[in-house]
This record gives structure tokens, C-alpha cells and sequence, in this order.
């Protein structure tokens, strides 16, 4: 009798696998098609090389280059940034503090910092600008994203590293290696895969979010020139038309969704591949 | 039997893991140019007594050493005394080899590299002649920039050999350095071991009595974390002073 309701419980189980797996599958194939869908009939060689002109938000002539422009920007800035802190600290917690009271305190107050809604970032970033005087701009909306990225980037990097075998720094050490040679030289040889993934996680989180930057970097239908102008972004471009009452305008938001969509699936992709190529020399 | 002399020598070293004792009052001496083996049943503190040999005792959570260990005269626990010039000062080669993640060339150039011990035009002939001596050149001599990951177990510990040897070390630690390994490329690393001990003293911890009857000039056999007996092998083997170890050697645990 127990074998056959263990038999029972497998297929019950496997069952439930099987049926999350389709519901996650069905979300992203739905949300796929209807952005190609409703996007695609107005994705043209305009949209993407040109910026907004005159009552284009009315359905007229011009693209979303600005947007394009703007979250790349504001993206690479905030993910360069977050990475500038968060590989060191990511270092600091597990070569220098390992298993310290401090290593848990800190990592509890990046996961607070991790849970914490992107709007409050950018209200947060919103009020030091006021502060120190600043108006909307490329810079304001490149800080707020780091500190948004930064907990995300860190946290998922010192997951990376805790798992390192601890045999590794060893063999280093075993060289002469100080602590620095080892991390820099050997570690972070090791981890470079992962560590690119990381980068990539923070990357996504950054480009897509809307509220963080809604205060800080603005929006324009011009391109930034200078740290200091404002810039648009993509989730904004999304979120304004879709405001308007213009079927046409609708449009373009869905077809500057897909366009978002395609730079996030094609640096993903990219990172994949590079992450599988650094692989190569990790020890497994 | 000539005078011995010490390269190595331990004084009244105790260490502790959190409140247990895992060495006890150890005083040795490691003969120069010699094979010193360590000897004993698991648990008996061959390795921790290892660990001591190049500061790696400090690495283990909760560890604490009293006593000293002399490298020519000079204890290397002296606050004054730099840990990384302690471990350069002796190669190690763990029970498993770890290569470092990068290719078989720059496994060998690291040591050197981060010494600075050769310049940018010598660092080739360099690693070749370290790759040789450790046996290994005329099997990686076409790929040495692949993957270290990619050669095999034994060929990875002859390269992690290759790599302590090319930091210029006075001694040679190993922590039971063939038993991961199948009897080829055990035979080839004991091989290579006795080779080099004309230029080197070498240290090794090991649980089998047949590769230490084979490889030992002097032997160290210890017992719940004491030396009980040590002396050239032939002496130790032949004729032991103590009963313990004349038990241990006839297998009777």
C-alpha cells in the first residue's frame, strides 16, 4: 500500500512542477505577444533614429531615439556605478569579514535595501537633489538607479563568492598571495561569470524601472548632451503614451515596450554567451 | 647515521581548535634535504601539525597555536615576520589538486608573476623549466593555454607541483598528495618527490605505511596529537623504541 501512495504523491507532485511551469510559460509568451503584436505594426526605421517632433504625442511624425538614448544612459551609468561599490563590498564581506557579526548586518540591510519599492528611491533621490539644488537630470536619474541596483548587484554577487570553494583562496595563499592578489588575481577569475550575470540582473532592474527616474532624470524629447540636461526613458515613454487618449499613441507605447524588451533580451543574451566563454577557466 | 640537520624544527607547539587539543606539547625537528614523513592514525594531528609548517593553522576558524616553529633558527609566528614570505618559503600540494582558474601557463607564470621573480622576457623559459621538473612539459608543451581545468587529476597535481616550485620554495609540504590520484600518477608524483629532494626538504603527511617505508628518510609518528617516536626511517621502521609504534606499524590499528 505505501508504495503505491508514494507513487500517488510523485505524480501529484510532479503534476504541480508541470502545471507552475506552464503558467510561467503562458505569462511570458502572453506578455511577448501582445507587445509584438500591438507593437510591431508601428515599429519602424523612424521610431528608433529619430526623436519626437511636433504632435508626435497628438500621432505625428517622429521616434522614441530620445528614450532609446536616455535609458541606455541612465542604465550603463547606474549599473557602472552600483558595480564600483557593490564588487568591492561583495569582496570586503566574504575575504576580510568572513563570518563576522558585521558581514550579517550588512547583508541584512541590503536585503531591506533590496525590498524597498523603486518609487521611494527615486522620492529619496528627488529630495537630495532638491537639497543640493539640482534640477532633473541624466546625473540625479544615474545616482537614484545605483542605489537602486547597488543592494541587488551586491547581494547577488556575494552569493556568487560565498560559494567559492574554499580550497580555491587556499591554493593562492599557499603561493605567497596576500589577501588582495588573491581576490583580484584568483577570485574574481573564478567568479567573472557570475559576476557578469550579476551585473546583468542589477542592468535589467535598472533600464525597466520607471518610478525611480520619474523625478530625477525627467523626461525631454531631447537628447541628453551633458550630465546635467534631463533624459527620457523608456518605461516613461511606455507609461505617457499609454496616458494619451490616441489609439496611434497607444501603439507606439507597446512598440517602445517591445524595443525595451529586445535590449534587455539582447544583452541577456549576450551576457550568456560571455558568461558561458569565461566559464571555460573556472574550476568546477 | 651523520649529525641531523634541522631545517624546520617545532618547539613545545600546542594548537587548539575552539577548546580541544590537537597538538600536544610537539617538539621535531625536519632534517634538510631529506623526506620527512608524518605518520599515524587518522585524527592523530598529522595535518594540523602540517598546517603549522607554513601558517595555514591561521586560516581555520578558531585556531590557536602556542609555541614556536623555527625555519632556519627563525620562528615564523614572530609578529615581525611577513606571512606571505612564510608560505612562499614552501610549496604545498593539497590531498586534491586545485588549479587556479586560468590556463596551465599562467598557473605556473602566478607565483612568479606576483614575486616578480623573473622578468617579462624570462617568464616563458621560466614556466618550462618548472613544468619540466614537475614531469609535466612534454604533456602540455602544445596547449599550455588551455584550461588547467582540462587536464586530469594527476596531471593537475603535477601541475600544482610545477606551480609551488615555481615560487621558489625551500621545502616541499604535502597533505597525503597521491591519495586522490590512481598508482600511475601516484608513482609519477613519488617519483618526482625523490628527485627533488636533492634541492629541497620535503614534508609529507600520509596514511599509507607502504608509500612511507618507500619514501621516508625520516619519520614522525604521532599519536592523539603527541609525537611518540621519531628518528631516520630505517630505525623507525625496524627497530621502533615504543610499543605504540611498534602496533601501529604491524597494523594492529
Amino acid at each position: 500500500m505505501r508504495w503505491k501512495w508514494q507513487q500517488l504523491e510523485e505524480k501529484i507532485v510532479q503534476l504541480f512542477m508541470l502545471l507552475s511551469f506552464a503558467l510561467i510559460l503562458f505569462c511570458l509568451l502572453l506578455i511577448l505577444y501582445t507587445i509584438v503584436a500591438k507593437g510591431l505594426p508601428s515599429l519602424s526605421w523612424a521610431m528608433i533614429s529619430q526623436t519626437p517632433k511636433g504632435g508626435f504625442y497628438l500621432g505625428k511624425e517622429g521616434g522614441i531615439l530620445n528614450a532609446i538614448i536616455g535609458s541606455l544612459y541612465l542604465a550603463l551609468g547606474g549599473t557602472l556605478i552600483a558595480l564600483l561599490f557593490a564588487f568591492p563590498l561583495a569582496l570586503l564581506l566574504n575575504i576580510y569579514l568572513s563570518q563576522s557579526l558585521w558581514a550579517d548586518l550588512v547583508r541584512l540591510s541590503l536585503d531591506i535595501l533590496w525590498g524597498i519599492p523603486s518609487i521611494v528611491y527615486g522620492a529619496f533621490g528627488f529630495t537630495v537633489m532638491i537639497f543640493l539644488g539640482w534640477r532633473a537630470s541624466l546625473l540625479g536619474g544615474i545616482l537614484t538607479l545605483a542605489l537602486l541596483e547597488f543592494p541587488i548587484m551586491a547581494r547577488a554577487m556575494d552569493e556568487v563568492i560565498r560559494r567559492l570553494p574554499p580550497d580555491l583562496p587556499r591554493a593562492a595563499y599557499a603561493l605567497g598571495s596576500t589577501n588582495l592578489e588573491t581576490a583580484f588575481f584568483v577570485v574574481t577569475r573564478q567568479i567573472l561569470p557570475g559576476l557578469a550575470t550579476a551585473a546583468l540582473l542589477a542592468f535589467g532592474r535598472g533600464i525597466g524601472d520607471a518610478a525611480s527616474v520619474l523625478f530625477t532624470a525627467g523626461y525631454t524629447d531631447r537628447i541628453p548632451n551633458s550630465l546635467f540636461s534631463p533624459a527620457a526613458s523608456l518605461p516613461l515613454a511606455v507609461f505617457f503614451q499609454l496616458g494619451t487618449p490616441f489609439p496611434e499613441v497607444q501603439q507606439r507605447a507597446y512598440s517602445a515596450a517591445l524595443i525595451l524588451t529586445i535590449i534587455v533580451l539582447g544583452i541577456s543574451l549576450s551576457s550568456r554567451w560571455l558568461a558561458h566563454y569565461l566559464d571555460r577557466f573556472s574550476i568546477h | 647515521m651523520s649529525e641531523i640537520i634541522p631545517h624546520l624544527e617545532t618547539q613545545n607547539l600546542n594548537a587548539y581548535y575552539g577548546s580541544t587539543q590537537a597538538l600536544e606539547d610537539v617538539s621535531i625537528v625536519i632534517p634538510r634535504n631529506q623526506i620527512t614523513m608524518i605518520i599515524g592514525p587518522s585524527g592523530c594531528g598529522k595535518t594540523t601539525l602540517l598546517k603549522c609548517l607554513n601558517r595555514f593553522i591561521e586560516l581555520e576558524e578558531n585556531a590557536r597555536i602556542e609555541g614556536k616553529v623555527l625555519l632556519d633558527g627563525e620562528n615564523i609566528y614572530s609578529p615581525s615576520v611577513d606571512v606571505t614570505e612564510v608560505r612562499k618559503k614552501s610549496g604545498l600540494l593539497a590531498q586534491r589538486p586545485y588549479p587556479l582558474p586560468m590556463s596551465i601557463f599562467d598557473n605556473v607564470a602566478y607565483g612568479i608573476r606576483i614575486h616578480r621573480l623573473h622578468s617579462r622576457g624570462q617568464l616563458h623559459q621560466a614556466v618550462q623549466h618548472y613544468l619540466q621538473v614537475a614531469g609535466l612539459w612534454e604533456e602540455v608543451k602544445d596547449r599550455l593555454h588551455a584550461p588547467a581545468s582540462q587536464l586530469s587529476i594527476g596531471q593537475q597535481q603535477r601541475l600544482c607541483l610545477a606551480r609551488g616550485l615555481a615560487v621558489e620554495p625551500e621545502i616541499i609540504l604535502g597533505d597525503e598528495p597521491t591519495s586522490a590520484l590512481d598508482p600511475i600518477s601516484a608513482q609519477h608524483i613519488e617519483k618526482r618527490l625523490i628527485e627533488l629532494k636533492q634541492r629541497y626538504t620535503i614534508v609529507l603527511v600520509s596514511h599509507i605505511l607502504r608509500q612511507a617505508r618507500r619514501l621516508a628518510d625520516y619519520v614522525i609518528f604521532m599519536y592523539m596529537g603527541r609525537v611518540v617516536e621519531a628518528g631516520p626511517a630505517h630505525q623507525v621502521f625496524n627497530n621502533p623504541q615504543h610499543e605504540r609504534t611498534r602496533a601501529y606499524l604491524s597494523g594492529e590499528f
